[in-house]
């Protein structure tokens, strides 16, 4: 498709309302980091299968590497940004660092974002469950036991 | 060029009239243009917000779900997870959690590709697709939307509003398993979905079975000849049929021997799980599971 033809419209993340003018093929994770400047949400693949670019558009994981921004108008979207609570990380941050769930970094965003949309509908997921609500993020670093277990000491950490 | 957000019903019909192309979540559409498979047409009407598209309504006859509800809220629904069971299967192995909420029925089955998930379910079912356009409302066995990989019978400026099941009846259900490399964001290799009545002595009152990814469209049979016989034979006669009817590919991910040896043993797993069902066995959704199909995780 021809890529020079431009479309205005509002994108609001983390509750922030962005102007943007973009041609109407860009997809939202270019938009995300190039446009609005966050660049929390990372580019992997490219093509729907790592979920290194997952972000929550009113409140549901969604590959943003293959999302129309344009589609993406009348949302919320949220990134990775938008999950601390000021200057306190959330409680999915804090425990993916001290499980040992980190070491390249590069899925984490999309990671914590998959668990944040899985907790909000699981409050207390089963690993089983932990699983397939990551199933769509890959890790080539740690193997997924130190995710898992973050998400599940979240889980505990919120009921609590 | 445009791209226009629908509000109602009428107003995406209007840009469909209009020669927009309709775009639900996008999941096949989009990521097909990234492919390079197809060009991202220039004019597309976002049909996601139309509300009214995302209901799932218990009828007197069955069950009527809006062509705009998720894979999500498919394998999720109640009433489609314990009566529907095939179709709930099916949307249950749909990529990954973010592409089951952001995909569509109507997308997958919009698609036509032969490897669709939920085809086999829903013919398997008796289902029917409820097509609208600004010249009015047509409804067909969902066998005949599909007339090829990529290609339906919808018309120019139809649009697909909603697909119907009829009540599976007393001792009755169904199941589809596909075969799969891992447990994942996979296509399948192959696939079937089976619908069982049973019989009051638990022989086979109603047999249908549906075939994925061995043919250009999902290939469907009505097994009469097997009413009145034990489920295992039928199982059995089931593998057979699916192995002769069946005209599969070889690709990247399966040759033509492979998939007609194991679309057979799909059929006889997809039978067997269903009759489970039929009995008043529960069996998770989605079964591939618990029939053991898939890399251990
Ligand atoms: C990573 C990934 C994994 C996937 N895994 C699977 C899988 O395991 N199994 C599977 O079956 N599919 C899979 N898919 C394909 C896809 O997600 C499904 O087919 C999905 O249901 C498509 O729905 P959609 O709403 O996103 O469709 P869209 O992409 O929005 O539309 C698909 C097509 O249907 C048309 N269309 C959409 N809605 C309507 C309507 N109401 N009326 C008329 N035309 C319409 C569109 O114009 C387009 O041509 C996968 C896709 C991705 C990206």
């Amino acid at each position: 498709m021809s890529t020079s033809e431009r479309i205005a419209f509002t994108l609001k993340v983390n509750g922030t309302d962005y102007p943007v003018d973009v041609e109407q093929g860009r997809n939202l994770l270019s938009v995300i980091r190039s446009e609005i400047g966050l660049t929390g949400t990372k580019e992997g693949c490219d093509d729907c299968e790592c979920g290194a670019c997952m972000v929550l558009l009113d409140g549901q994981p969604v590959n943003s590497c293959s999302y129309l921004a344009v589609q993406a108008q009348g949302r919320a979207i949220t990134t990775v940004e938008g999950v601390i609570d000021g200057d306190e990380m959330h409680p999915l941050q804090r425990n993916i660092l001290e499980e040992g769930g980190v070491q390249c970094g590069f899925c984490t965003p999309g990671m914590i974002l998959s668990a944040h949309a899985l907790l909000a509908r699981n409050s207390s997921p089963s690993e089983e469950e932990v699983r397939i609500g990551l199933s769509g993020n890959l890790c080539r670093c740690t193997g997924y036991a130190k995710i898992v277990a973050a998400v599940q000491r979240t889980a505990t950490e919120l009921h609590a | 060029m445009s791209f226009t957000i629908a509000r109602t019903v009428d107003e995406a019909l209007a840009a469909l009239t209009a020669g927009a192309t309709p775009i639900a979540g996008g999941t096949d559409l989009v990521v097909g243009a990234r492919h390079g498979k197809a060009a991202l047409p220039a004019n597309l009407v976002a049909i996601d917000r139309l509300d009214e598209l995302k209901a799932v309504v218990e009828t007197k006859e069955g069950v009527s779900i809006g062509a705009l509800v998720s894979h999500h809220a498919i394998e999720t629904h109640p009433l489609l997870a314990s009566a529907y069971c095939a179709l709930a299967d099916g949307s249950a192995l749909v990529g990954s959690p973010a592409t089951r909420h952001v995909g569509t029925l109507g997308g997958n089955i919009m698609n036509a590709s032969p490897a669709m998930d939920t085809g086999a379910p829903l013919t398997v079912m008796g289902a029917e697709v409820e097509l609208r356009s600004t010249r009015g409302n047509r409804r067909m066995p969902i066998e005949q939307l599909w007339t090829g990989p990529g290609r339906t019978s919808a018309e120019p400026g139809e649009l697909c509003v909603a697909i119907h099941l009829p009540k599976p009846g007393p001792k009755a259900n169904s199941a589809y398993v596909r075969l799969e490399y891992r447990r994942a964001m996979e296509i399948a290799v192959v696939g079937a979905a089976a619908f069982v009545a049973l019989a009051d002595d638990g022989t086979i009152a109603a047999l249908r079975v549906g075939l994925t990814a061995v043919a250009p469209t999902i290939l469907t049979c009505n097994l009469v000849e097997q009413i009145g016989r034990p489920v295992a034979a039928a199982a059995e006669h089931a593998a057979q049929m699916a192995m002769e009817q069946c005209t599969p590919i070889s690709d990247v991910r399966a040759s033509v021997g492979y998939r007609r040896h194991t679309v057979g043993v799909m059929a006889r797993r997809a039978v067997e799980a269903a009759a489970r069902r039929a009995a008043g066995e529960k069996i998770a959704i989605p079964v591939n599971r618990a029939v053991g199909i898939g890399a251990a995780s």
